[in-house]
């Protein structure tokens, strides 16, 4: 009877790092950065702007209500003052007439503000391509999240909900800096201009910062 | 422009309730006119539409129920380019009337029903707004559904149903702004 030797096993070793090294976590705590913590905030207590005009409306009313009970996903307080708000959610056609005061609620919430876009008409206009409706509310405000559909059913709203707290728990600062795209852009446009591989953070890649200061010093020699 | 003989045959003049237009016919002979299911329609002179509705009021027409207009453009038969449509009520003797007046470009014109019915008011303005209809002695004559900087009369037949550029015509707030 041949006796099969037992196979050695993997060995994974315990992930340490230099923070571990240096403090002793007591039990319930987490280390975690500020930024981290300000967007797990935010994301789970949304405050709903309903801009309601259209069908969608009722969809967006019954996302809130009972059965598909947006309370889940803390954003449940539907707020009818802009000044309370940071989740303004587009539901139905928006007018010529409507949209200067869309565009004065947007402005009037306070940030961090985030939008969402929900049905066909509110995407694009919809059906309605007319002298009087406006095709797509992102060519006039910023829009985070896009829902299709006409109208979404209560599932899709929820869904792209979550998709937003995805996003914000991601990209979330607490300074607000992810909303200011310009200087992003910037950034992203020195980083391809530069010749180096593109990477998110040159600052944190220690294969460009080698390379950065090998450069700095010949230059430096010469 | 004619209005269509639609007149059912087991529906004669004789049933038609129709005494305050009888009135009106006294006094204004050779009014076209017509009935389509027990109710009486007339197409009255622009000249002389405020002369007749004045009196279509003192004959007991107390409520007048809604202006309308039509854009004849390129219609097949047609005399003139808008028709507007007045419906007139009697709520004492359930009387009803539709009283119809051809105005054509350049300015169509016909003078206001609001010191008669107050309720003319808006629903001229919204002629004014949407068909570019100008009612003489309207006392308020501004666009009621359309954006007050708008400068077309979008429900003409000769305006393109897309607009004219006027939907894409709002200041981009972007992120940074915002």
């Amino acid at each position: 009877m041949a006796i099969t030797a037992p196979q050695p096993q993997t060995v994974f070793p315990r992930q340490t790092s230099s923070l571990d090294a240096r403090l002793e976590l007591p039990e319930n705590v987490v280390v975690s950065r500020l930024d981290e913590l300000a967007s797990w905030c935010r994301k789970n207590s949304l405050w709903p702007m309903p801009f309601a005009t259209a069908c969608c409306g009722i969809e967006l009313m019954a996302t809130g209500a009972a059965r598909h009970d947006l309370a889940r996903f803390g954003a449940e307080v539907f707020r009818f003052s802009p000044r309370q708000c940071d989740l303004m959610i587009v539901a139905g056609r928006v007018v010529m007439k409507m949209l200067p005061v869309l565009q004065r609620i947007w402005l009037q919430m306070s940030e961090p503000k985030w939008c969402i876009s929900m049905g066909a008409c509110a995407s694009t206009g919809g059906v309605f391509d007319t002298y009087a409706v406006v095709q797509g509310i992102d060519r006039f405000i910023p829009v985070d999240m896009y829902v299709p559909g006409c109208p979404p059913r209560p599932e899709q709203l929820i869904q792209a909900i979550i998709d937003l707290q995805d996003k914000i728990q991601r990209e979330g600062t607490i300074t607000g800096r992810e909303f200011d795209t310009a200087a992003r852009q910037l950034q992203k446009r020195a980083l391809t201009e530069s010749g180096n591989p593109l990477t998110l953070d040159a600052s944190r890649n220690p294969v460009i910062q080698r390379q950065l200061a090998a450069e700095r010093s010949a230059a430096a020699v010469r | 422009m004619s209005v269509e003989p639609e007149t059912s045959p087991e529906m004669s003049t004789a049933e038609v309730c129709d005494a305050g237009y009888q009135a009106l016919a006294a006094a204004f002979p050779g009014l076209e006119t017509s009935v389509f299911r027990g109710q009486r329609r007339v197409v009255v002179p622009a000249a002389s539409l405020a002369e007749a509705m004045r009196q279509l009021h003192q004959a007991g027409f107390d409520l007048l129920v809604d202006v309308s207009c039509v854009d004849y453009l390129e219609y097949r038969g047609a005399t003139s380019r808008y028709g507007l449509v007045y419906l007139l009520a009697n709520t004492r003797t359930n009387e009803r009337l539709t009283v119809r007046c051809f105005v054509d470009d350049p300015e169509p014109t016909v003078p206001s029903m609001v010191p008669l019915w107050p309720s003319a008011n808006w629903l001229e303005r919204e002629a004014w707004d949407l068909f570019g209809i100008r009612f003489t002695g309207h006392p308020d004559l501004r666009r009621l559904v359309m954006p007050e900087e708008f400068t077309a009369h979008p429900l003409r037949k000769d305006y393109p149903l897309q607009g004219r550029g006027e939907r894409h015509n709002f200041p981009v707030i972007s992120r940074e702004q915002s």
